[in-house]
C-alpha cells in the first residue's frame, strides 16, 4: 500500500493525500461504514483510479473531497489534506473557493449534470461569475475552453442546449466547465460509464491529453478495469468501503495479490472461449431482414430503418454474439428474430420453416423453440407474482398441468443457483443477479433451441457478470441450446462466443468465427471498435490467470 | 451505481399508522356508523314536521340538534341526509373509477381508432369542468335522483382514462409483459395476469382522489339547489334551506357544514396516506 | 416545432367542434329548441318563424350545419325571461366575474407558490408540516361553508355584510382561491422538491454556484415549467368554484347567472354560457401548450 517514488528522477509530492478516512452511515444501512480508513494520495500529472463495484463505497470518497457529503453521512475519523492544507469541515463555505477552482469534480450522467433550460455558455460563465471573474473576461474564457476539449464550433455549442448535444459533447463540455478555473485536481466520478465504447475511448483520450498538458492530478472512479489497464498510474481497489489493494497500476494489473482484485481483472479478460464442437446444421437462417419504426402522422411522419438487410445463420449448439454500440439496431434485430415485431421484408427461417409471417396459435406455438433473456432483471418479472409461478408459467401455458409445471420449475431453480424457498418469494426480494438467473429458469422452462440474450448482463455488477456468463456456458452444454447473444461489451462478447456479428446503423459490417474477428478484424468499424475497448488489447497477450 | 446500500434481499418493515391518519378513520367509521344506525338514536322521522317546535337551537328538550323552520328535527335530517351523500358519493366513485378506467385501458390497448376516439372525449371532457356538465344537463331534463347520480358519477372520470391509458401503455412496453409474451401467452392472459393487476392501485390511488371532490361537487350542486330535491335530502340541501336564516339559526347551516367538511377532509387524508404506501417506487428494490 | 404549433391548434380546433355538436345533440333531445329559444310570450307566428329558419324541418345534420352557421354569426338566441341577447347578459356580468377570478387567482400565486417553495426547501420541519396541513384543509373545505362562516363570523363580530356588488371583492376572492391556494402550495413544493435533488444541482455545488444562486438559477426555472401548467388547469376550477361563490355572496357575476339560468330553464342562456366556458377553457390549454414553446427549450426542438 505505500509506494516509493517512480519515474525520473524528482521526490513525488501528493497534491492530496487522504489519511484513515471514514464516513459512517445512517443506521438502517447494510455496513456501519460507507468507508472505513481508507488512504490513498494522488501527485501532479498522476492518475490515480479508485476500482470497485457498486456499494463498494468509491464515489463516497470524492464526494468528501468535496465537502459535499449528506448530512446522513457524516466524516468519523481520519482526514483530507489538499496542497498542503487541511480541507474544512463537510459543507462548510469555504469550499466554495476550493470548488472547481482547485478541485472540480465531474459525474456520470453528463447530460443531466446541465441545467436543461439554460445554454452551456451560460452555465459555464456562471462558473467564472461566482468565482469573481470580471464579465468581460468570461466569454473568452468560456470559449477557450471548449476549443481546448476538442468541440468543433465552440460558438455554437454555447448557444446550445444541453439536449442538443450527444452523450459524448456533453461530457466534454462539463470537462470544459471542471476546466475553467485551471484546478489542480480533476475527479471523475464514471464519466464515461454512459458512454458507447467509441466515445468513451475519445473521454478517456482527451483526459489524458489534458492531464498532461495541465499537470493535472486525476483521481478517477470506475468499475471497469479495462479502464484501469488503459489511463491509471495507480490503483486503488475498494470493496465493502475496504481498501483491498493498492499500488502501481502496471504491478497490480500484472500481479493482484488480493483475491477482489483478481476476481475483478478476471471478469475483464476472460479466457477466450474454446470451441468444443464444430456442428453446422443452421438451426435459424435470416435473409435480407428488414425493419422500419414508423411513426407521426400527417406531415410529421417519421421512419427508423433499424434493421437493414441482415443475413445470418445460427448453428444447433453454437454461441453467436451481435456486436455493436447504441443505435445500432441489434436489440431490434432481436426482436424480429423472437417475433416480437413483424419485419417489413426478407425471412426468418427456423428448422427449415418459414417463422416470419406466422401469427395467432401457430405463432405461439413457436415461441417453445425461441426463448428471449432481457437486459433489466428489476423489470423483467411481473412483481407480483412468485418466482416459482413465473418460472412455471411457461409450461402451462403450453398445456403442461400446472402441479407438474411446478416441480419442473423448482427443479430449475436449483439447478441456476437459487435454493428451494426461493420459489415462494417475489421478485422484489431478490438482487440483480439472482433476478436474472430466475429469468434464465424461466427462459429454459419451455426446453427452447434457440435463447437470445439481449444485454443479459449488461446491468450487473461484474463480478457478477462473470457468473451469469458461466451459467449461460453451463447450461449450454447440459442442455444444446443455441445462444444469440446480443452486447455492447466486447469483453463479454469474446467470453462467450464462438461466431461474432457486428452491427451498425443496422447492418451487419462484419462476421465471423469470433477468434479470427478478434485476432484480424477486416471492416475499420470492428478495428475501431477493438482499439477503443479500453483495455481488451492489453490483456490479449493472455496476462492475467 | 454509487450507492452504498446493497441490494440483498431484505425484509419490509410496516409503517406505523400515524394518528392523523387513525383520527380519520375514526371519524370515517363513526360518519358511517351514524349513517345506519342514527335513526335508532332519534325518535322523530327526518319529514317529520312538528308547528310548536319550529327554529330550536341544539340542546333544546327532544332536539338535540335544534330543529328547523318547519319544525323538523335535525339530527334526523342529518342521518338521513348522511345516507344519501354517503350513497351518492361512493356509488358515484365508482361509477367513474369503472367508467372512466375501462375507456382508458381500452385506448391503451387497442391504439388506432379506439384510442383517438378515446383521447378525443378526454380532451372535450377537461376543457368543462363537470359541474358546468351537469348544470347543462339540469337545466335540459328533469332532476330525477338517477340523472343526478349518472353526473356526479362522471366526475374525474377523464382522470382514470388518462391514467389507466398511460399505466397500460407502459405496461405493455415493460419486461415482464414482453417476456411472457415471448413466452407464447395469450393477449386475454397477459391483460388479465399481468398487466391488470399491476395497473389497478394507480385506479385505487385515484379512487381516494377522487371520493372526497365527489363529495364535494354534490354537496355543492345540492347546496344549490339543483341536487338532491325534497323529499328526499342530503347534507348539502340540508344546508341549501337553512342557508337564508345563516344568522338566526346557525345550526342548519354549520352542522352540515362541519360533518361535509370533516368527511372530506378524513377521506383525503386516509387516501394520501394508502397513496404513500401503495407508491410503486416503494414497492421494488433496487 | 411547426409540427408542434399545428397538432396543438388542431386539437383545439377538434375539442370545440365535439363540445358545440354534443350541445347540439343534447339540446335536440331535450324538446322542442325553437321554443325554448325565444321569449315565451311571442306568438306561435315567431316560433314557427324560428322553426323554419332553424330548419328544424330538415334533417339532423342539415340543422347541425345550420347551427354552425348560426354560431359562427353569433347567432346565440334570446333568453326566455328578459328577451335580452345572451351574449349581453353575459357581458354585463363578465367584468365581476372576471374581476373576481382574476383577484383569487392572483391570491393563489402570491400565497400558494411561495410557501409551497419554501415547504421543499425545509422539508421534515414544522414549516413544512404545516403547509401541507393547510394544503389537505383547503382542498377539502367545501368553498361555501367557508363563504358561510366567512359572512357569519363577519355580521356578527363587525355588523358588516360582505355580499352583494357593492362588497369588498377580497372575501369571495378568498373564498375561491382558497382550493387553488392549497393545490399550488402541494404541487409547488412536489416541483420544488425534485429539482432540488436532481443531478445538474449538485453538479452546480460541484462548480461552487452557492445555493441561492442555485436555487433562483437552476432551480426554480425548471420547477416554473410543470406550475405553468397547474395554472392553466386551475382555470376549470376557479369557474367551477365561481358558481357556487358567487351564489353565497350574491356576486353579480356569470356564475350565479349561470345557476340562476338553470334554476329557470332559460336554455339559450345555459347553452351560450357552457358554450363559451368551453371556449374559454380551450384557449386556455392553447395558450399554456404555446407558452411551453418559451420556456422550455426541449419542446422547442421537437
Amino acid at each position: 500500500m505505500s509506494e516509493t517514488a517512480s519515474g525520473p528522477g524528482a521526490a513525488r509530492v501528493p497534491l492530496l493525500t487522504i489519511d484513515e478516512l471514514t464516513v459512517a452511515l445512517p443506521p438502517d444501512g447494510d455496513r456501519a461504514e460507507a468507508v472505513s480508513r481508507i488512504s490513498f494520495d494522488i501527485a501532479p500529472g498522476e492518475t490515480l483510479c479508485l476500482v470497485g463495484e457498486s456499494g463498494s463505497g468509491k464515489s463516497v470518497a470524492g464526494q468528501a473531497i468535496m465537502g459535499m457529503l449528506p448530512h446522513a453521512l457524516p466524516v468519523t475519523g481520519g482526514t483530507i489534506r489538499f496542497d498542503g492544507a487541511q480541507m474544512p469541515p463537510q459543507r462548510h463555505h469555504d469550499f466554495r473557493t476550493i470548488r472547481s477552482a482547485r478541485i472540480a469534480m465531474i459525474f456520470q450522467d453528463a447530460g443531466a449534470s446541465l441545467n436543461p433550460v439554460r445554454t452551456i455558455g451560460s452555465q459555464l460563465a456562471e462558473v467564472l461569475a461566482v468565482h469573481g471573474v470580471p464579465r468581460s473576461r468570461r466569454r473568452p474564457r468560456v470559449l477557450e475552453v471548449l476549443h481546448d476539449v476538442a468541440l468543433p464550433e465552440p460558438e455554437r455549442i454555447a448557444r446550445s442546449y444541453p439536449h442538443q448535444l450527444s452523450g459524448g459533447q456533453a461530457q466534454r463540455a462539463v470537462i470544459a466547465a471542471a476546466l475553467l478555473l485551471r484546478p489542480g485536481l480533476l475527479i471523475a466520478d464514471e464519466p464515461t460509464t454512459a458512454l458507447d465504447v467509441t466515445t468513451q475511448a475519445e473521454i478517456l483520450t482527451l483526459i489524458a491529453r489534458l492531464q498532461r498538458e495541465h499537470n493535472l492530478a486525476v483521481l478517477f472512479v470506475t468499475h471497469d478495469f479495462g479502464v484501469v489497464a488503459q489511463i491509471a498510474d495507480r490503483v486503488a481497489v475498494m470493496q465493502q468501503g475496504v481498501l483491498v489493494e493498492s499500488g502501481q497500476a502496471r504491478d497490480v494489473l500484472r500481479n493482484p495479490q488480493h483475491p477482489y482484485t483478481r476476481k475483478l481483472i478476471a471478469a475483464v479478460s476472460p479466457a477466450p472461449r474454446i470451441l468444443e464442437h464444430d456442428e453446422e446444421t443452421p438451426i435459424l437462417q435470416a435473409r435480407d431482414v428488414n425493419l422500419v419504426y414508423r411513426s407521426g402522422f400527417l406531415g410529421n411522419r417519421k421512419a427508423l430503418h433499424a434493421v437493414k438487410d441482415v443475413t445470418l445463420d445460427i448453428a444447433r449448439g453454437r454461441t453467436v454474439a451481435v456486436v455493436g454500440e447504441s443505435g445500432s439496431g441489434k436489440s431490434s434485430l432481436a426482436r424480429c428474430l423472437l417475433r416480437l415485431e413483424d419485419i417489413d421484408s426478407g425471412s426468418i427461417r427456423f428448422k427449415e420453416e418459414e417463422i416470419a409471417d406466422l401469427t395467432g396459435a401457430p405463432l405461439r406455438r413457436l415461441r417453445r423453440s425461441i426463448q428471449v433473456v432481457l437486459q433489466d432483471p428489476f423489470s423483467a418479472l411481473n412483481p407480483r407474482q412468485t418466482v416459482l409461478s413465473a418460472v412455471a408459467e411457461g409450461p402451462i401455458i403450453h398445456g403442461t398441468p400446472p402441479a407438474q409445471a411446478r416441480v419442473k420449475a423448482a427443479e430449475l431453480l436449483d439447478l441456476v443457483g437459487l435454493s428451494a424457498q426461493a420459489g415462494g418469494r417475489y421478485p422484489q426480494e431478490f438482487s440483480g443477479g439472482q433476478r436474472q438467473r430466475i429469468c434464465i429458469a424461466r427462459a429454459l422452462a419451455l426446453e427452447p433451441e434457440l435463447l437470445i440474450a439481449d444485454e443479459a448482463v449488461s446491468a450487473l455488477d461484474v463480478s457478477i457478470q462473470a457468473q451469469i456468463l458461466d451459467l449461460f456456458a453451463d447450461l449450454q452444454s447440459r442442455f444444446g441450446f443455441a445462444i444469440l447473444f446480443i452486447t455492447h461489451d466486447l469483453a463479454v462478447a469474446r467470453a462467450i462466443a464462438d461466431d461474432i456479428l457486428v452491427m451498425r446503423a443496422g447492418e451487419i459490417v462484419e462476421h465471423g468465427p469470433a477468434s479470427r474477428v478478434f485476432a484480424a478484424p477486416e471492416h475499420p468499424y470492428t478495428q475501431a471498435l477493438l482499439a477503443a475497448a479500453p483495455g481488451l488489447d492489453l490483456f490479449q497477450k493472455g496476462s492475467a490467470a | 451505481m454509487t450507492d452504498v446500500h446493497s441490494t440483498a434481499p431484505l425484509a419490509r418493515k410496516r409503517p406505523a399508522i400515524p394518528l392523523s391518519v387513525k383520527l380519520a378513520l375514526g371519524f370515517v367509521a363513526l360518519f358511517v356508523m351514524f349513517a345506519l344506525f342514527g335513526h335508532v338514536l332519534t325518535p322523530h322521522g327526518f319529514r317529520e314536521t312538528s308547528l310548536f317546535h319550529r327554529l330550536e337551537p341544539p340542546g333544546s328538550e327532544g332536539y338535540w340538534l335544534g330543529t328547523d323552520a318547519r319544525g323538523r328535527d335535525l339530527f334526523a335530517r342529518l342521518v338521513t341526509g348522511a345516507q344519501i351523500t354517503l350513497v351518492v358519493a361512493i356509488v358515484g366513485t365508482v361509477i367513474g373509477a369503472v367508467l372512466g378506467s375501462l375507456l382508458g385501458i381500452m385506448a391503451g390497448a387497442q391504439r388506432g381508432k379506439t384510442e383517438a376516439v378515446i383521447v378525443a372525449a378526454i380532451d372535450v371532457q377537461a376543457s368543462l369542468p363537470i359541474i358546468i356538465v351537469a348544470l347543462f344537463m339540469l337545466a335540459m331534463f328533469d332532476n330525477s335522483f338517477t340523472l343526478f347520480l349518472l353526473l356526479v358519477g362522471l366526475n374525474g372520470w377523464e382522470v382514470y382514462a388518462r391514467l389507466m391509458r398511460g399505466a397500460t401503455l407502459q405496461a405493455k412496453e415493460s419486461g415482464y409483459v414482453t417476456a411472457v409474451r415471448a413466452l407464447g401467452a395469450t393477449p386475454a392472459r397477459i391483460y388479465l395476469r399481468h398487466v391488470l393487476p399491476n395497473i389497478l392501485n394507480i385506479a385505487l390511488v385515484q379512487f381516494t382522489v377522487n371520493l372526497p371532490l365527489t363529495i364535494l361537487l354534490e354537496t355543492a350542486l345540492s347546496f344549490l339547489g339543483l341536487g338532491v330535491q325534497p323529499p328526499l335530502t342530503s347534507l348539502g340541501q340540508i344546508m341549501s334551506e337553512g342557508r337564508d336564516r345563516l344568522m338566526t339559526a346557525w345550526w342548519l347551516t354549520l352542522l352540515p357544514g362541519a360533518i361535509i367538511f370533516c368527511l372530506a377532509l378524513s377521506v383525503s387524508m386516509i387516501g394520501d396516506w394508502l397513496r404513500d404506501r401503495l407508491d410503486p417506487t416503494l414497492r421494488s428494490e433496487r | 416545432m411547426i409540427g408542434y404549433i399545428l397538432s396543438r391548434l388542431l386539437r383545439a380546433m377538434l375539442t370545440m367542434l365535439v363540445t358545440v355538436t354534443l350541445v347540439f345533440l343534447f339540446i335536440r333531445l331535450s324538446g322542442d329548441p325553437a321554443a325554448a329559444l325565444v321569449p315565451p310570450d311571442a306568438p306561435q307566428s315567431v316560433i314557427d318563424q324560428y322553426s323554419r329558419a332553424m330548419g328544424l324541418d330538415q334533417p339532423l345534420w342539415q340543422q347541425y350545419l345550420g347551427y354552425l352557421a348560426g354560431l359562427a354569426q353569433g347567432n346565440f338566441g334570446f333568453s326566455i325571461h328578459t328577451g335580452i341577447a345572451v351574449e349581453q347578459t353575459f357581458l354585463r356580468r363578465l367584468p365581476y366575474t372576471l374581476h373576481l377570478g382574476g383577484t383569487a387567482l392572483a391570491l393563489a400565486v402570491a400565497i400558494g407558490i411561495p410557501i409551497g417553495a419554501l415547504a421543499a426547501i425545509r422539508r421534515g420541519t414544522p414549516l413544512d408540516r404545516l403547509v401541507m396541513g393547510f394544503s389537505v384543509f383547503a382542498f377539502a373545505m367545501p368553498n361555501f361553508l367557508f363563504g358561510l362562516v366567512m359572512i357569519l363570523v363577519a355580521a356578527l363580530a363587525f355588523g358588516t355584510f360582505l355580499g352583494g356588488e357593492s362588497a369588498n371583492v377580497i372575501w369571495p376572492a378568498l373564498t375561491l382561491g382558497l382550493a387553488a391556494m392549497g393545490s399550488f402550495a402541494r404541487f409547488t413544493r412536489s416541483s420544488v422538491l425534485e429539482t432540488i435533488n436532481a443531478p445538474y444541482m449538485r453538479a452546480a455545488e460541484a462548480r461552487g454556484v452557492p445555493f441561492a444562486k442555485r436555487l433562483l438559477r437552476h432551480a426554480a426555472p425548471n420547477a416554473a415549467i410543470p406550475l405553468v401548467t397547474l395554472i392553466g388547469l386551475s382555470l376549470g376550477a376557479l369557474v367551477a368554484g365561481s358558481v357556487v361563490t358567487e351564489q353565497v355572496f350574491a356576486w353579480p357575476g356569470v356564475g350565479q347567472l349561470l345557476v340562476r339560468s338553470v334554476a329557470t330553464r332559460d336554455l339559450a342562456q345555459v347553452q351560450f354560457l357552457v358554450l363559451v366556458v368551453a371556449a374559454t377553457m380551450v384557449m386556455a390549454n392553447l395558450i399554456v401548450d404555446l407558452l411551453y414553446l418559451v420556456i422550455d427549450p426541449r419542446i422547442r426542438a421537437k
